[in-house]
């Protein structure tokens, strides 16, 4: 008994006494609504008028939406600029009820949690409290966020001495003091290399930011300027929401806008649930394949077992890759529940509130530690790099349930381009500035193709419903850096099918006139395709980073001009420059200086294609072959049709008869269903390739065969985290393999 | 009365099996995988997605590494339809992805005429 009560004692102590105050998993596991309190349950009581809910909602709304517009305007960081934030209003509980239309959606279930988070732990820290004009703010995404280059600010609201409200606004900041600039760093390998890690903070009372915190924080990070300059932004954007919030409650009364707020969680989440029911019961499973951590080319394994019954629709990972201990790419759970809450909001329910409530009623399994559901210990700034191909694994399976659903709200698409495509960039301007940020290019991604056309070329990113590519003449403004060419289409980047997916552009950098600049690319899918097709129709090919060193532009346009080529296929397969040296590589740059005039060049990439390409209308593709978005090649060997070069007029017949005759080929090569899995499936992954996730088994987990780790197995439910060995001695282990093979006279392997 | 399922495949629910909405093949029982009813054929990558550039000069061409990745196409055995692809390493299990409960499906549509062709767009 005495030693209990020690026990008891011992426990009381360390309850009262905590040394960190850390994520909170009963925060960061839960994504329901919050119960309702009494005070909603008496607003609700007393607001019995729909008319008058509809009509607070609609004023909030705009509220929201004004509030992302002006945010905007007067953002410093270019993420601000082109859309990359919203804006939103929470209940008092700390549910997000309504957030603005436009901009990264993927914000609307996951930053309820550091709203949460100050509720829980600081409204009764006698140290910190929350009052009337108290500001909040935290970036890590370990407390509820995508990753830490997104910064918030939060307020609470009161009315007559009771919070009634929580506002925020959140923004792609960009810079934020890590490893490498511009706020994403794929060469993180923990998470103290990240920059800024900032817990849910009070930095201001009164609406002022107490300005020794703000320069604590303009002391960690490159930009200083733009650090002060969009805390101050943002707070004046929570504040003019407030102002309308205000607004309402004068018009309307307080139990109006509480009600509002609590009728629109409710009323969303019992319409996913009577959407859910009209969808067929059954369960749809998907894997797709991240083709690298960034570091290096492995396949990271992303395993989707999506179960819908009534009204519960369970998304389960189980079986997908384990977290990676020194690499950035892994995500914490909060962040994929983001991500696939806004598959719904954007892509299959649009009609909906913009809300967390679209989430509550759907389920998630994820093993812990799992690269979808990673430690507290693991670095994630390049979390895209599995919720990205998480997501769209999601959006796979989710058309295979929709396609037959009693009641669809959009046209079915296939998965969407999934990558960042786009120049990371650090360095000093020709202003004098120290910077380090991003171009909008990752906003020019491809549509998927519609069950009843083509994909749009470049349209919009998978993370935000709205969003801008900005103005590339204005980033050169203030940049030393210049995109030669910067919006061309490039020839044969399409996932084909019966509707070919949206295309994506070339980018061509180059930069000019800094004594310290350099880029950095971050991206999957340069040997293996980040996205699937959907019913019969192809997936986008694959991208890689080509770089042209040792070779100055800027001098070979004055005095070669005619040596220059505005494609990226020409320019590589060409060689124009006698003396530079041209390569390709993953797409993983880390951070690499770059001289004036060399040439780093990426691609945009295509949307998935949709139905078998032997029914692609003949005149849609002579349409893409005059706008030369495909080759004569595709033309003919792709899609079999017969054409006239010289005018481009289809040969009906010589088209139907050639299309009957590819149909006989795939009857004659196709080789029955049980035949061919006696041959081609495996036990385990070949030992030669790299691979990490479930093969057969979703219960055991592979990882290794890279780099002489060996292939080792692990149960799912107690998963090691992987060790990946530095890309750079891997390198100097081949080379000095090569060495030794030189000095004992034999011919070299490999190099 | 059948179901449609996807671009080219549906469910019988009386006769509990799928078929190719090209061309009405049986497939399989609906209470399998439908790829088993179909032909499958191992795709080197590279001749869908070709290399845009000289792969005798670059690692990496715009076209998947086929050690890496193959594209198994599954085609209707009777009309050659391509009913689906699949893009996995070599060796990899092709996923069963569609398992339907037939029992729900059969419940659902037993207030229905044979005319639903599944669900349009509002």
């Amino acid at each position: 008994m005495a030693v209990m009560n020690q026990q008891e004692l011992l426990e009381k102590f360390l309850g009262q006494t905590p040394l960190f105050l850390g994520p909170d998993p009963d925060i960061m596991k839960e994504h329901d609504i919050a119960p309702q309190t009494d005070e909603e349950a008496r607003a609700l009581q007393l607001t019995t008028d729909p008319r008058v809910i509809s009509l607070v909602r609609s004023r909030l709304q705009s509220g929201v939406n004004e509030a992302f517009e002006m945010e905007e305007q007067m953002g410093a960081a270019p993420g601000a600029k082109w859309g990359d934030l919203i804006c939103g209003i929470y209940s008092a509980s700390g549910d997000l009820a309504l957030s603005s239309t436009g901009g990264v959606l993927v914000f609307s279930t996951l930053t309820q949690h550091p709203v949460k988070f100050i509720r829980k732990y600081w409204m009764n820290e006698p140290t910190v409290g929350v009052r009337p004009g108290d500001v909040f703010m935290h970036n890590d995404a370990r407390y509820g966020n995508i990753h830490n280059t997104d910064q918030s600010i939060i307020i609470p609201v009161f009315h007559e001495g009771v919070l009634i409200a929580w506002i925020s606004a959140i923004v792609h900041e960009g810079e934020n003091g890590a490893v490498e600039p511009g706020g994403m760093p794929s060469a993180a390998e923990s998470p103290y290399m990240e920059g800024l890690k900032i817990s849910p903070l009070k930095v201001g009372e009164n609406y002022q930011l107490k300005r020794d915190l703000v320069t604590y924080f303009q002391n960690s990070v490159r930009e200083p300027k733009l650090q002060l300059e969009d805390m101050k932004s943002k707070l004046f954007t929570t504040l003019r929401v407030k102002q309308r919030l205000e607004e309402a409650i004068a018009d309307y009364g307080v139990n109006a806008v509480v009600a509002t707020l609590r009728r629109t969680l409710e009323d969303t989440k019992e319409e996913v649930k009577r959407r859910l029911r009209e969808w067929p019961d059954g369960t749809v499973r998907t894997v797709l394949f991240a083709d690298s951590t960034l570091r290096e080319n492995v396949l990271v394994k992303i395993n989707l077992t999506l179960t819908k019954t009534g009204d519960r629709l369970v998304f389960d990972f189980r079986g997908s890759s384990p977290e990676f201990m020194n690499r950035a790419n892994n995500t914490v759970l909060a962040s994929l529940k983001g991500m696939l809450s806004q598959l719904f909001l954007s892509f299959v329910w649009p009609d909906l509130p913009r809300n967390q409530a679209v989430f509550a009623p759907i389920e998630l399994v994820v093993e812990p530690r799992s690269t979808l559901n990673s430690s507290y210990e693991t670095p994630n700034a390049q979390s895209m790099m599995t919720f990205f191909p998480a997501f769209s694994a999601g959006q796979a399976a989710v058309a295979k349930f929709l396609y037959s659903s009693e009641r669809r709200y959009t046209e079915l698409i296939a998965p969407w381009y999934n990558m960042i495509t786009t120049f990371i960039y650090g360095g000093i301007t020709q202003h004098g500035e120290t910077v380090g940020n991003l171009c909008a290019d990752l906003n020019g991604m491809g549509g998927g193709a519609h069950e009843t056309h083509d994909g749009e070329h470049s349209i919009a990113p998978i993370f935000a419903a709205m969003a801008d590519i900005g103005e590339q003449e204005f980033n050169e403004e203030e940049n030393p850096f210049m995109q030669l060419v910067s919006k061309k289409l490039m020839r044969d980047n399409q996932a084909f099918g019966k509707f070919r997916g949206g295309q994506g552009y070339q980018m061509m950098m180059t930069t000019k006139g800094s004594p310290f600049w350099g880029f950095m690319t971050t991206c999957i899918g340069s040997k293996f395709p980040s996205i699937t097709g959907l019913f019969g129709g192809y997936a986008c090919p694959t991208y890689p980073l080509c770089k042209v060193k040792g070779v100055n532009v800027f001098e070979e346009f004055q005095i070669h001009p005619e040596r220059f080529s505005f494609t990226i296929e020409d320019i590589m397969n060409d060689r124009p420059f006698p003396n530079a040296t041209y390569s390709t590589h993953h797409m993983g740059l880390q951070f690499e200086l770059a001289k004036d005039g060399e040439l780093y060049m990426i691609t945009q990439g295509s949307g998935g294609g949709y139905g078998d390409v032997l029914e692609r209308d003949p005149q849609l593709v002579m349409k893409d072959l005059e706008e030369e978005l495909i080759s004569p090649w595709t033309a003919s060997e792709i899609y079999h049709v017969v054409y006239d070069p010289d005018t481009l007029r289809v040969d009906e017949e010589a088209t139907l008869q050639e299309r009957l005759q590819e149909r006989q080929r795939r009857l004659q090569r196709g080789v029955p269903y049980q035949e061919f899995v006696k041959t081609w499936v495996t036990n385990e992954p070949p030992a030669d390739l790299p691979f990490f996730g479930s093969w057969n088994d979703r219960d055991v987990i592979y990882a290794g065969g890279y780099a002489g780790m060996p292939q080792t197995k692990m149960a799912a439910d107690a998963i090691t985290p992987v060790m990946m060995p530095d890309p750079k001695d891997v390198r100097i282990a081949e080379l000095e393999q090569i060495l030794a093979q030189i000095q004992h006279g034999m011919e070299p392997s490999h190099g | 009365m059948r179901v449609p399922m996807t671009e080219y495949l549906e469910i019988d629910v009386e006769t509990e099996s799928w078929h190719c909405r090209r061309c009405g093949h049986y497939l399989t029982s609906a209470r399998r995988n439908y790829k088993e009813g179909l032909l499958v054929y191992d795709r080197n990558p590279q001749e869908i997605h070709r290399p845009i550039l000289r792969a005798d000069v670059y690692p990496f061409t715009f076209s998947p590494d086929p050690k890496w990745c193959r594209i198994l196409e599954f085609y209707c055995p009777q009309c050659g339809t391509q009913v689906e692809t699949e893009y996995l390493p070599p060796g990899h299990p092709p996923t069963y992805d569609m398992e339907f409960d037939l029992e729900a499906l059969k419940a659902r549509m037993a207030g229905k005429n044979s005319s639903h062709k599944g669900g349009n767009p509002a």
